[in-house]
Formats: C-alpha cells, sequence, structure tokens
C-alpha cells in the first residue's frame, strides 16, 4: 500500500514538470507586461517634441487626467455606440436563425450550407474587411454606382463624412462578422432544452410565437446573458474595424474613435503614463464583466 | 385521437408558410454575407479605368495584370504573406502542442494545487492582450526583439481559451486506464504524452489549430506595434499601409487585388475545412 502510493506521487511530480512550459510563458510575456503595465500607470512619462519627460512619479494624476482632462467620456461613448449598433441587429438576427435551425418541424434543408455561409465573416481578416468596405463605400465606389443606378440615390453619398454612416458601418460590420458566431452559441443553449417541454406547450395549443417567448427564451437567459457580456467585452476591445475604416483617425470628428483607438494613439506617442492608466481602467472594467460571467455560468453548471 | 390530428393538418400548412418564410430570409442573410466577397473579386479582376466606370456584375479580364501590377509594386505584399504564414503557422502549432500539454498537466495528474491551477487559467482568459500591450512593447524592446517574430509566437504557448477547449475535449476522450495500461507497458512519462495522449486529441487539436491560426494571421493590434521594418511586415499591418497611403488615388484594382491577396486563401482553406469548423465551434460550445 504505501510503496503503490510512493508511485502514484512519483507519477504525480510529471504534472508540475508539464505545467512549466505555460507558467514560464504566462510570466514573462502577460504577468511582467501587466505589472509593468501597472506600474507606469503612476509615472509621467511622455515625448514632448523630441524631449522625453519623466518618468517622474505622480501618483493617481494619470488616473485623474484621464477621468476629467481628457476625451475618454466620449470615447466610451462612441464605443459603446458603435457595440450597441452591431450587437441589437446581430442578437435579434442569431435568436431567429437558431430558433429556426433547432425547429424539429421545420426540418429546413442545406442547413450544413447557411451555417457555413454565415460563420465566414467571422474568419476574415478584420482590417482587410474593413478596407474592403472603405473601398466599397468610398464616394467613387460601387456601392454608390450600384445605388445611383438603380435610383435610390441621387449623389454620390460620402459615406465617410457623416457621423451616422461611419458608426454604422462599423456596427454593420460587427453584426456580420459575429452573428454566426452567436447563433452557433445559441444553438447549442436550445438543444439543451428537452423535447419534452415542447410537445407539452404544444398539447396546451401553444402557438409557435408563445412557444419562443415563454418556452425558448426563458430557458435561454443563462446563455444569453453569457452571450451579452462577451459580446460586451469583445466590444470594449473594438479595435481593427474603426482603426482601418477610418484611417486611425476616428473621423469625422473624432466620434467613431474607440477606446483602444485611444490607447493606440498614446502607445505610438509614447505618452506611456497615459496609456498605463487607460489600460488599468479597460482591465478593471473587464474584470467586472468577467466576474459576472462567472456567476452566471458557475449558477448555470450547479442547476 | 382524432382531435390532433385534425389540429396537426391545420397547423402543416401554417408550417409550409414558415418554412418559405425562413428559406427566403436565409437567402437574403446569405446574399448580404456573401455579395462584398463577390464584389471585391470582380472588382479585383477590372482596370482602374473600368472601376472609375462603375459596378459591373462580370468580371473584367485584368485580374492577372493586377497582381503582377501588385507584386511588383511599393508594398512587399508576397513578403508580408510569408512573415504571416510563419508566424501563424508556428503559433498554431506552439499554441496546440503546449495547451494539450498543460490541459494533460491537470488531466492526468493528480498534484497539489491542481484546482488552483485550473481555476487561475480561466481566471487569466479574460485578460485582454491590449491592456498589457504597454507593458508587452517594453517588455520586447528591453529584450531586443522588435522586427522579430518571437514575440509574436512564443506568447502563444500560454493559451488560456486553447487550453480550456482541449481540457474538456480531454475529460470525455482521453480515459485514465489508457494512460495506465502504458504505464505498465514500460513507456515514460513524456513519451506517453507524445505517443498516447497527442493522436487521441487530433480532432481537438486541429480544431484549434485552426482557430489560433487564423486569430494570428488576422491580429493586427500587437504586430503593428512590434514590427516596424518593412520585410517583418505582416499583411493587416500592410493593410493598414495601404489604407494610410490613399491608394484610392491612384490604381484601384492593385488595391483590390491587395485585398482579395488577404481575403481569398482564408475562404478557401475555410471551405475545404468548414465541416471540422463549424461542428467543432458547436461542440466547444456546447461543452464550454
Amino acid at each position: 500500500m504505501k510503496k503503490k502510493k510512493s508511485v502514484v506521487s512519483r507519477y504525480n511530480r510529471w504534472g508540475y514538470i508539464f505545467l512549466i512550459p505555460f507558467a514560464v510563458v504566462f510570466v514573462i510575456f502577460q504577468l511582467i507586461p501587466l505589472v509593468t503595465t501597472i506600474y507606469n500607470s503612476f509615472f509621467e512619462n511622455y515625448m514632448s517634441g523630441l524631449k522625453k519627460v519623466g518618468p517622474n512619479f505622480v501618483g493617481l494624476a494619470n488616473y485623474g487626467k484621464l477621468l476629467t482632462g481628457g476625451d475618454l467620456g466620449k470615447y466610451f461613448g462612441n464605443t459603446m455606440i458603435m457595440w450597441i449598433l452591431g450587437f441589437v441587429p446581430q442578437i435579434v438576427l442569431s435568436l431567429l436563425l437558431s430558433a429556426w435551425f433547432t425547429n424539429p418541424q421545420l426540418r429546413l434543408k442545406g442547413q450544413r450550407f447557411f451555417k457555413t455561409v454565415i460563420y465566414l465573416p467571422n474568419l476574415i481578416m478584420a482590417a482587410a474587411f474593413s478596407m474592403l468596405f472603405f473601398t466599397l463605400f468610398s464616394k467613387g465606389g460601387p456601392v454608390n454606382s450600384i445605388l445611383i443606378s438603380m435610383h435610390i440615390f441621387k449623389d454620390k453619398y460620402d459615406f465617410m463624412a457623416h457621423i451616422g454612416s461611419v458608426r454604422g458601418l462599423v456596427g454593420f460590420m460587427n453584426c456580420l462578422m459575429w452573428f454566426g458566431n452567436t447563433t452557433i452559441l445559441l444553438m447549442a443553449g436550445m438543444m439543451g432544452i428537452p423535447d419534452s417541454l415542447y410537445e407539452a406547450a404544444e398539447v396546451d395549443g401553444a402557438t409557435p410565437g408563445q412557444i419562443f417567448w415563454k418556452v425558448t427564451l426563458p430557458l435561454l437567459k443563462p446563455i444569453f446573458i453569457y452571450v451579452l457580456i462577451t459580446s460586451l467585452i469583445g466590444g470594449l476591445q473594438m479595435f481593427d474595424v474603426p482603426q482601418i475604416l477610418t484611417n486611425g483617425s476616428g473621423d469625422p470628428m473624432r466620434s467613431s474613435m474607440t477606446l483602444i483607438m485611444y490607447l493606440n494613439k498614446h502607445l505610438y506617442s509614447k505618452n506611456f503614463g497615459m496609456a498605463g492608466a487607460l489600460s488599468v481602467m479597460l482591465l478593471i472594467l473587464t474584470g467586472i464583466l468577467s466576474a459576472i460571467v462567472f456567476r452566471v455560468t458557475a449558477k448555470d453548471e450547479v442547476q | 385521437m382524432a382531435g390532433t390530428s385534425v389540429k396537426k393538418k391545420g397547423s402543416g400548412s401554417s408550417i409550409h408558410a414558415r418554412r418559405v418564410i425562413a428559406y427566403i430570409v436565409l437567402i437574403i442573410i446569405s446574399f448580404i454575407c456573401l455579395f462584398w466577397f463577390y464584389v471585391l473579386f470582380i472588382n479585383a479582376t477590372r482596370s482602374n479605368a473600368e472601376l472609375g466606370r462603375g459596378f459591373t456584375v462580370v468580371p473584367g479580364k485584368y485580374l492577372g495584370t493586377n497582381f503582377y501590377n501588385l507584386f511588383h509594386g511599393s508594398l512587399p505584399v508576397v513578403r508580408g504573406m510569408v512573415n504571416s504564414l510563419i508566424i501563424a503557422g508556428l503559433s498554431a502549432f506552439l499554441s496546440t502542442y503546449f495547451s494539450t500539454m498543460t490541459a494533460y498537466a491537470i488531466h492526468a495528474y493528480r498534484f497539489a494545487g491542481r484546482k488552483a491551477v485550473f481555476t487561475f487559467i480561466l481566471g487569466i482568459m479574460c485578460v485582454p492582450t491590449q491592456v498589457t500591450a504597454l507593458g508587452f512593447v517594453k517588455l520586447v524592446q528591453g529584450m531586443g526583439l522588435e522586427n522579430n517574430f518571437i514575440p509574436l509566437i512564443v506568447p502563444s504557448i500560454a493559451a488560456p481559451a486553447t487550453f480550456f477547449y482541449l481540457k474538456q475535449y480531454m475529460d470525455s476522450n482521453l480515459p485514465g486506464e489508457l494512460l495506465e495500461a502504458a504505464r505498465i507497458d514500460g513507456a515514460g512519462e513524456v513519451r506517453i504524452f507524445n505517443t498516447v495522449a497527442i493522436p487521441l486529441m487530433k480532432p481537438a487539436i486541429s480544431v484549434q489549430a485552426i482557430f489560433t491560426f487564423v486569430a494570428s494571421w488576422n491580429n493586427y493590434f500587437t504586430p503593428s506595434l512590434i514590427l516596424h521594418k518593412d520585410n517583418t511586415k505582416t499583411l493587416p499591418i500592410l493593410i493598414a499601409q495601404l489604407r494610410a497611403a490613399d491608394w484610392l488615388k491612384f490604381d484601384m484594382g492593385q488595391v483590390y487585388a491587395m485585398i482579395a491577396f488577404s481575403i481569398f486563401p482564408v475562404i478557401v482553406v475555410y471551405l475545404i475545412l468548414s465541416k471540422n469548423i463549424v461542428g467543432g465551434l458547436a461542440a466547444g460550445a456546447v461543452k464550454g
């Protein structure tokens, strides 16, 4: 008995050994950068022309400057507006499609084809997709030419010069890139609902609409919250699409500048203090949102 | 009995109508998904002069010319694709191999702190790469690794999301008895991992390899902070450069060719592997 135990623990030592690559890489490339980022947020450290200012310890001054002086609120607002513009149509579409795909009565044919098509935009390089939309929606681009030839537009419309159209395009691209992914997630949730519940509702004479609103949706709540919050976390990280679409300017009048674009700007201008403070704020915000995800999914598992 | 059968017949026609509506909506949505890539393909085959005259439905004859001009232009696109391939390929390999190893450590051994390690890895899954970017760039500069692929490849070894997926798959597909049997046969632990665990994990590994490859191939934020020299740039950085250069005033045929060059290889690979990708995604979603 004693011998066997020592053999087992000798094997189990290998657990630590196999964890070494992960641990080493994590510490070097994630933990140290995280600590440096937090550390830098307490220092004044930027370039004034060719002159380097700092690093001087300033405590929480960078945070104060960000919260009161800068345009942080505006950029947060931009990010949220563009996220909502993409998320609302995305969730409506995904709910509809996943309900159809999983409906045993409808028995839709060609499901694999449709799933393949709707997931496709998710794999496209966001930078290239955004560049594509920039060219297609440019003043001399094909969208203008098609809309004019169909007599929908009279004159060329400059999509890049209007706040609504730029934000709308970013939202549209985000929706297009993510609704396939959301559909597949929701489908997994819907297939977990036992058929007997649907049958019981049908026997009671419920219409398809009633079944969807009164049976499917309430049971889908945990995965729905998961989708909502992971999408929100992803939305806070929005960067590639608006960055390429507006060439990093967030034009018109910085109305499409997101938080990460703002961070990217500070990183490029080597304003490390502000970049650090902004990073820490984003980290805290993401941390809170992730904690909610964990609670929701943990509850789901207990049930 | 009779009542229910009448009812079923009654809802039968409405199901038919709903099915027709579903197909129409699905076709419209598919059209909206594919339309942009169709326009991209058409425009990549047309000359700058033709493009100036507005959109046509049929392709032109300038596909070869546009690509010839692109490859001989000022953007190092072929080099960019090779760089992207190297970084994404090695990232996918290292990430899946070592994530399997990490998952295996938690799955196959009972050591002190095992549960804590698992929870910890799940916790760091939520830290976005952007919030550590400042420290990451400083670290890379300090190590003298700017314009080097190492800081873009090696960090993929610690990939919590990949780890989590593989761990879930392992729980249902890698029984402990199998490992025990290999041990009785006298195989060493490293050998068991490489010759028993890895082959059994192949389906899950290939799904994750595809996702890691695509994520790395598409990544723009981090590479743009690390790679500044022309011959080290990846495709997304070149796309951003194209956007900044305002090529719209020059040759639009080339601009479309460049976008097609970065998008179409992924589409072709996706269509070949789509069964694994969409299926694997659903499998992960069910478990995760």
